[in-house]
């Protein structure tokens, strides 16, 4: 058991954002959170980090209401990477890694050497060990990206929520990150965008609209001609990659009316 | 160097910053007794001290021994006193708040102190009761309360938090202004704008009495939080994420700093800048962990207060200006630098 969402319904502005939601991520696996704009992804993550209570509906950690959840408690096991990050404060590279030992250090505990090794070995994975030293406001979007990657994976999470995590990144980090993800022994949720992507490197796929979950299922079963065309309004050829073995989707350009 | 090595030494260079601004600051302490209408030698200066806080038996003057004592120590103790309170209290709300700008009166309590204070010394109100620092305090408190209920009325984001500290601001600051102008003489109108600018003057042993364990204790509060706050560099949402529980460290810190700058303010009047400025200046000293940068604060607003409060009574011969008013003068153009270095350094 790890996290999950049953009949969740959150509003926001007056407005029904998320109705009914229910979805569970298994063990280890990487679950894809998918959708046009606005249909409700971001939220949703907050909803399953702890950051907004829900409506209606429950939200679980291994059974228990998240809401019950110490938030100390909560952080040391559940670490999320939101759609966009921003600071005024003239942090380092460094200094935002070193925010993900923030949970697990006691109020009067020192940095210690497996906290700074740790930190060494996040900003290894994400291929920021060079820049450790250099200003946030003078980083790139996706070294920004990479950082709080970093700074999640700091937290040595066992459920990781990542919001659009590669929107920012050049096709290699694109499919660097998300192999790393997939090696880790942690269980993910990652709204993604790029639907080849998210066939590529999710175990299962969640395909929210408006708020409510139209299919949830194996990439295959979940991206098909007709929904692409009803859900995104988009149409394209599918088939299985001779390549990688996984779906692969063709996108075609629409057609002129 | 391995990383613990490291992260020791630099804890220890961190132990020797405050040594050294703990010496500075008795440097500047023991300048400040010895200067004045009437100038001590330093050497006497520290006998008094020593006499007084030591318990050692040198000789020196009655005179001398009362001036120090009964008025210039106090005095320049309280000048520390409330450089640490109203830097540590910038670096907190700029960090709370999000905002590079926000400073210690940002959220109406030096608006409320005037309008308390003026209701006090020119409408009379309270009949004598209540002291011209006690109507400040009350004030503050006051503009504070409305601040509050409004900025939680509109959401509670902090920019509504900036927002409603304007226009309580504003209106307190009104309210102070038609009191003066349609009440006050012309001597209490100086009186009451002495007030405003900011003023050590009148600084007694109970004034520090008063102030100094409020102080201690929030600068302390502020200190065991520093973890909290470099969690919140990312927002509200973030720090909560890393398991902050926001609304709890909110309240504490907010409650902390609003309770020592009522105190301050209304002993002193508002002595603008040190809460802006100090803060800048110390992360450009100390980076921006609070771990470092809040003793760092606290140090540098302490020494910086206390030399002002020198430059006060020895710019204009024969006369003391208001505190605020030199703050204000240096505090100016050293914002002005910072902002020019920042940008070149960006
Ligand atoms: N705090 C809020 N107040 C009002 N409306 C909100 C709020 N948060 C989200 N919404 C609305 O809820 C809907 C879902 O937003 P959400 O950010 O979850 O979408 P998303 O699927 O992440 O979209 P995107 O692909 O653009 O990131 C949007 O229509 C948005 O306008
Ligand atoms: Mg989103």
């Amino acid at each position: 058991m790890t996290i999950a969402a049953r009949n969740v319904g959150w509003s926001a502005g007056g407005r029904m954002v998320l109705d009914g939601v229910t979805l569970e991520a298994a063990p280890g696996q990487v679950l894809g959170l998918i959708g046009p704009n606005g249909s409700g992804k971001s939220s949703l993550l907050r909803l399953l980090a702890g950051l907004r209570r829900v409506a209606s509906g429950v939200v679980t950690l291994d059974g228990r209401n998240i809401d019950r959840c110490p938030r100390g408690a909560l952080a040391r096991r559940v670490a999320m990477v939101e759609q966009q990050a921003a600071t005024e404060a003239p942090v380092t590279v460094l200094d935002v890694v070193r925010l993900g030992r923030v949970p697990h250090r006691g109020l009067f505990s020192s940095w210690n050497a497996p906290d700074g090794a740790l930190v060494d070995q996040v900003l290894c994975h994400v291929g920021l060990h060079a820049l450790r030293h250099r200003l946030w406001h003078t980083l790139s979007g996706g070294e920004r990206q990479r950082a709080q990657i970093a700074r999640a994976l700091a937290q040595h999470p066992q459920e990781l929520l990542l919001d659009e995590p590669t929107n920012h990144l050049d096709v290699q980090h694109q499919l660097e990150i998300l192999a790393l993800i997939r090696r880790l022994p942690v269980t993910t949720v990652v709204a993604l965008h790029d639907l080849n992507l998210a066939a590529m490197f999710c175990d299962n796929l969640v395909l929210l609209q408006n708020g409510r979950v139209r299919t949830a299922g194996a990439p295959a079963d979940v991206l098909t001609r007709q929904r692409l065309l009803e859900v995104f309004g988009v149409s394209a050829h599918l088939g299985i990659s001779p390549h990688h073995g996984r779906l692969h989707i063709q996108f075609l350009p629409p057609q002129p009316r | 160097m391995d990383p613990a090595a490291r992260i020791g030494s630099r804890q220890a260079a961190g132990f020797n910053l405050i040594g050294v601004a703990a010496i500075v600051l008795l440097l500047g302490i023991t300048v400040a007794v010895s200067v004045g209408e009437m100038s001590i030698p330093i050497g006497t200066s520290l006998q008094v001290m020593s006499n007084r806080l030591l318990g050692t038996g040198y000789e020196v003057g009655r005179i001398q021994d009362g001036i120090i004592w009964e008025y210039r120590l106090s005095r320049a103790l309280f000048a520390a006193v409330l450089g640490a309170g109203l830097a540590v209290t910038g670096a907190v709300l700029q960090t709370l708040l999000r905002n590079p700008l926000a400073e210690p009166y940002v959220l109406g309590l030096s608006a409320g102190a005037s309008s308390g204070a003026v209701a006090i010394a020119i409408l009379g109100l309270g009949a004598g009761a209540i002291s011209l620092s006690g109507g400040a305090f009350i004030g503050a408190l006051l503009a504070l309360a409305v601040v509050a209920a409004l900025a939680s009325a509109s959401g509670g984001s902090a920019e509504r938090v900036i927002l409603a500290g304007i226009v309580v601001s504003q209106l307190f600051n009104a309210v102070t202004s038609y009191i003066v102008a349609t009440a006050a003489n012309a001597e209490q109108a100086r009186g009451v704008m002495f007030w405003l600018l900011g003023n050590l003057s009148g600084v007694r042993w109970t004034d520090l009495a008063l102030a100094a364990p409020v102080v201690l204790v929030a600068c302390g509060m502020c200190l065991l939080h520093a973890r909290a706050l470099d969690a919140f560099a990312f927002g509200p949402d973030a720090a909560m994420a890393l398991g902050i529980r926001i609304a709890r460290v909110r309240a504490v810190l907010f409650g902390c700093t609003a309770a020592m700058v009522a105190v301050l303010v209304s002993i002193t009047g508002t002595v603008g800048f040190i809460g802006l400025v100090v803060p800048h200046a110390a992360r450009f000293l100390a980076g921006p962990g609070h771990a470092r940068l809040l003793p760092a604060t606290i140090m540098l607003g302490a020494i910086l207060t206390v030399v002002a409060d020198i430059l006060s009574r020895i710019l204009v011969p024969q006369q003391t200006l208001p505190i605020g008013v030199v703050t204000a003068l240096f505090g100016a153009p050293a914002f002005a630098a910072i902002l020019c270095r920042a940008r070149r350094a960006s």
